[in-house]
């Protein structure tokens, strides 16, 4: 990809939007016509050139934008960025694994340069040249998973591993589906996972468990999640719910293919190496309904899944409002043709 | 966990104490090894002519060298152990692969403190451990007990580097480790680990409870290692074969041998990895593992493949 | 947002000696005393060591809980006016403390949680305490918008004693705040607020 960097907004105007090339990559969440519950952990592997895939970590054309409205959540509440004391090891294996992907994969805009413990990192896109010393936070201006954080996107979250269960002990989470770090930091797998409907019934969170706990280094995995945003609006969280809970109120038929987007997560884990921790990447990538029907198979499928969906998952990704009128918009793009296995277009 | 193997060479074997080398392995492509933690593994996997040995051993460090890994191997009476092959056989400039590092003894880093106790050649994780708090600057004691001065591996090494924390023990000697004392002497929220002989580990283990110590704060490493017995057939369901387990030779190492390729990852009973379904077992299963509850061993439907048996003739597996 | 059977709500098994305790450090409020006299009857002779109670005594014109405390084998009372302030004494008490002391919380899930908070801070971990519900069963509530707490929540739904939003009160429960979350119950649709009743009596 050499695409120019967007510079849109997830806020106010809401300029958001996504090139013909953004909208084929677009990782489509669903297999198959109706909704299936599933973990559907796959290992992260290499992808097909250009795909989301591609790279164990992902820049696209909303590179420059989505990091500017991470400054401006983290200017607002500096709580979205929080690490327990003893997640310092890991922070450095983050920023490690942060850096050196991102040099590797796209050199035309990072480099890292190491001799020792002197590092030196340069972002282009963003304008940063930093000198530092591996393993000294006093050399870098914020601690060190803040600040490659603030430089790569996705949100992050690190699992302190002890016990036989899995600790988020720190993250940076600015783009997250309704849930508060703030809130969550120091809870178990099992806890964090509290709030989520009918998967702890089917032991989904305890087979989940038990293999991450195996996870090797240099394997890492991933898995797609999903759920539908008013508006391209990256900062859904519960702290400013009361700010942007009444947008799923506006969706109109005129203008669900505009304002409703379909929200997927690419969620990899990786084992970091010095603190055995496991990293969570939640990659958020955001789509219009009118950019997504541009692929005949999605708009076939999309309404034939929120059809599907149970109410308790309804309720619970919030969409009970607008789900009738998106269905109703949806239907005519589903002429009742079959669709092919998988979620890529045809 | 053969498809992620990395190639190495052996670059140094050096005799440090009675009956205990240590190795140094180095990547034959000469790329940089995967950092690891404090309390990591490796399964080393060697061939002995036709055999193919596949032994766990921690990592003892220094943390941060990406150029090589080093390990320790005492030598044991153990016939199947592939400790005679090391000591014997394995020399510079021989190729073996290793698998990549994984941690099933890591530290917990929200101590206030650290009190490491180490057994003989149970002090290689525990050096790593060491060299890790040292780095962060978290308060530790080493107390380490061996048997005789001269099987005392690092005892100078450690001392150099971190002086009045070592504190080491000759248990055929007179200064014999004071735990009752030590352990009634730790500040609120100190974390326990214990690395060695058996023996020692329980010990250690049930005077920690008895001086009031919750679980919690109690870690150990548990590996086991295949212990022979009577043998036995392994019916495999699925692919409708069946395997002959010999005296020396744990399940896992007879799949393996037979061609198969079951998930594995410690090789010590530890990690839960190789559970198994039980289908039927014309006898007991000898469960040898640190993994399953006592329930499931009770129930008798899971194994865990790498270190436990059967009193019996026939166990049909679902695999 | 669902309320209800979420696993991040705690358990509260009840009291227990621990046999093997050198120290024993109990922390209780209002009602939560009475967990520490039941345990002494039931499993006094478990209970060997050091005893220390520090107890907040919040249940006015209960039983004289303090002086029923003081007739317990035990080494001292510290009696507290509020629960803040036993959480202070507590500070005191566990800063000095070394392994071998087990620590039991009982009485409100305020007095639990703060109780398990400070474990926490100690470098303890929070399984470690041993813990029995007694008396109100009134939250302490973290508005998610502005983080404020509000103590002794009864009714679902509450208003924000900080930020006066309503908040819908969740069984999502944090360790480390010691406190339920509260969201905006009418963000969607505002002045659209189910009808509040009182639940956490």
């Amino acid at each position: 990809m050499n695409q120019e960097f967007k510079k849109t907004t997830f806020r106010d105007d809401y300029t958001f939007y996504n090139s013909p090339e953004s909208i084929r990559r677009f990782p489509f969440p669903f297999w198959e016509d109706k909704y299936m519950y599933s973990v559907n952990i796959e290992p992260h592997v290499k992808g097909p050139a250009g795909s989301v895939y591609e790279f164990p970590i992902d820049i696209n054309e909303h590179y420059v934008s989505e990091m500017a409205d991470r400054a401006i959540v983290l200017k607002e509440d500096p709580l979205r960025c929080q690490a327990l004391p003893h997640m310092m090891l890991a922070q450095w294996d983050f920023l490690e694994l942060l850096m050196t992907s991102m040099a590797r994969d796209y050199p035309q805009w990072f480099s890292l340069t190491t001799e020792g413990d002197h590092w030196h990192w340069i972002n282009k896109p963003l304008g940063i040249d930093q000198k530092f010393t591996f393993g000294d936070p006093s050399t870098l201006p914020q601690e060190p998973m803040e600040y490659i954080g603030r430089q790569c996107q996705g949100d992050f979250s690190i699992q302190d591993q002890r016990d036989g269960q899995l600790w988020m002990d720190a993250g940076i989470i600015t783009t997250q589906a309704d849930w508060s770090l703030d809130f969550d930091v120091g809870m178990n797998f099992m806890e964090w996972h509290g709030p989520v409907p009918l998967a702890h019934d089917m032991k989904v969170f305890d087979r989940a468990l038990k293999f991450l706990l195996n996870l090797q280094l240099g394997q890492p995995v991933r898995r797609l999640n999903w759920t539908m945003t008013i508006n391209p609006r990256l900062d859904t969280s519960p702290e400013n719910f009361h700010k942007w809970g009444s947008d799923r109120t506006t969706v109109t038929p005129e203008n669900v293919g505009d304002k409703v987007h379909l929200r997927v997560e690419l969620q990899a884990l990786f084992r970091l190496p010095r603190s055995n921790a496991i990293l969570f990447s939640i990659r958020g990538y955001l789509i219009k309904l009118r950019e997504l029907v541009t692929v005949p198979k999605w708009g076939r499928r999309l309404p034939r899944v929120l059809g599907s969906l149970p109410m308790e998952l309804i309720d619970y990704k919030g969409i009970t409002r607008y789900r009738d009128t998106t269905l109703e918009w949806l239907a005519k793009y589903d002429d009742g043709q079959p669709t092919s296995p998988g979620g890529g277009p045809d | 966990m053969s498809g992620a193997d990395i190639p190495v060479r052996v670059a140094r074997v050096e005799t440090v104490a009675e009956r205990i080398k240590r190795i140094r392995f180095v990547p034959v492509d000469g790329r940089p090894l995967p950092t690891f933690s404090a309390g990591a593994h490796t399964v080393v996997t060697m061939r002995d002519g036709a055999k193919t040995i596949k032994n766990p051993y921690s990592l003892m460090g220094p943390l941060g060298d990406t150029t090589g890994y080093e390990i320790s191997v005492l030598r044991t009476n153990n016939s199947h152990g592939g400790s005679q092959f090391v000591h014997e056989k394995l020399f510079e400039g021989a190729f073996v692969t290793i698998s990549h590092p994984s941690n099933l003894f890591a530290l917990d880093l929200r101590a206030r403190k650290h009190l490491l106790i180490a057994g003989g050649i149970g002090i290689t994780p525990i050096m790593a451990m060491a060299d890790q708090l040292h780095q962060i600057g978290t308060p530790f004691e080493l107390h380490y007990s061996t048997r005789t001065p001269s099987s005392g591996a690092y005892v100078d090494e450690l001392k150099q580097r971190y002086g009045r924390k070592i504190h080491h023990y000759q248990t055929v000697s007179a200064r014999r480790i004071d735990l009752a004392n030590l352990l009634s002497q730790q500040p609120l929220g100190t974390h326990l680990y214990v690395c060695g002989p058996d023996v020692m580990i329980e010990d250690v283990l049930r005077l920690a409870r008895e001086a009031g110590w919750p679980e919690q704060h109690l870690h150990a490493e548990h590996f086991t290692s295949p212990r022979g017995g009577l043998p036995f057939d392994v019916e495999l369901a699925k692919s409708a074969r069946t395997v002959r387990v010999k005296e020396d030779e744990s399940i896992l190492q007879a799949l393996e041998s037979a061609g198969l390729e079951p998930p594995y990852l410690c090789r010590g009973g530890a990690c839960g990895q190789c559970e198994t379904a039980v289908l039927s077992c014309d006898g007991n299963i000898l469960h040898y593992d640190h993994y399953l509850t006592d329930e499931e061993k009770e129930q008798g439907r899971k194994i865990m493949i790498c270190v436990s048996r059967i009193k019996g003739q026939r166990v049909t597996l679902d695999l | 947002m669902l309320v209800d059977g979420i696993k991040s709500r705690p358990q509260y098994p009840g009291l227990t000696a621990d046999a093997f305790a050198k120290v024993h450090v109990f922390a209780a409020d209002g009602d939560g005393a009475q967990a520490v006299i039941d345990l002494f009857e039931r499993q006094g002779r478990d209970i060997n060591g050091r005893v220390i109670v520090v107890y907040a005594d919040t249940a006015p014109g209960a039983p004289d809980y303090a002086s029923r405390l003081e007739a317990l084998p035990v080494e001292l009372v510290h009696c507290m006016p509020t629960v803040a302030t036993a959480i202070t004494r507590l500070v005191g008490v566990l800063n000095v403390a070394r392994m071998g002391t087990r620590i039991y919380a009982s009485g409100t899930e305020t007095m639990i949680g703060l109780t398990v908070q400070l474990a926490q801070e100690l470098g303890m971990d929070p399984a470690t305490v041993i813990t029995e519900h007694r008396g109100s069963r009134a939250r302490r509530v973290q508005c998610v918008h502005c983080k404020g707490m509000t103590e002794n929540v009864t009714t679902n739904i509450v208003t924000c004693a900080h930020c006066g939003l309503s908040l819908l009160v969740r069984d999502h429960y944090s360790k480390r705040r010691a406190a339920f979350q509260g969201v905006c119950v009418d963000a969607e649709v505002r002045g659209e607020i189910p009808e509040i009743t009182e639940i956490f009596k």
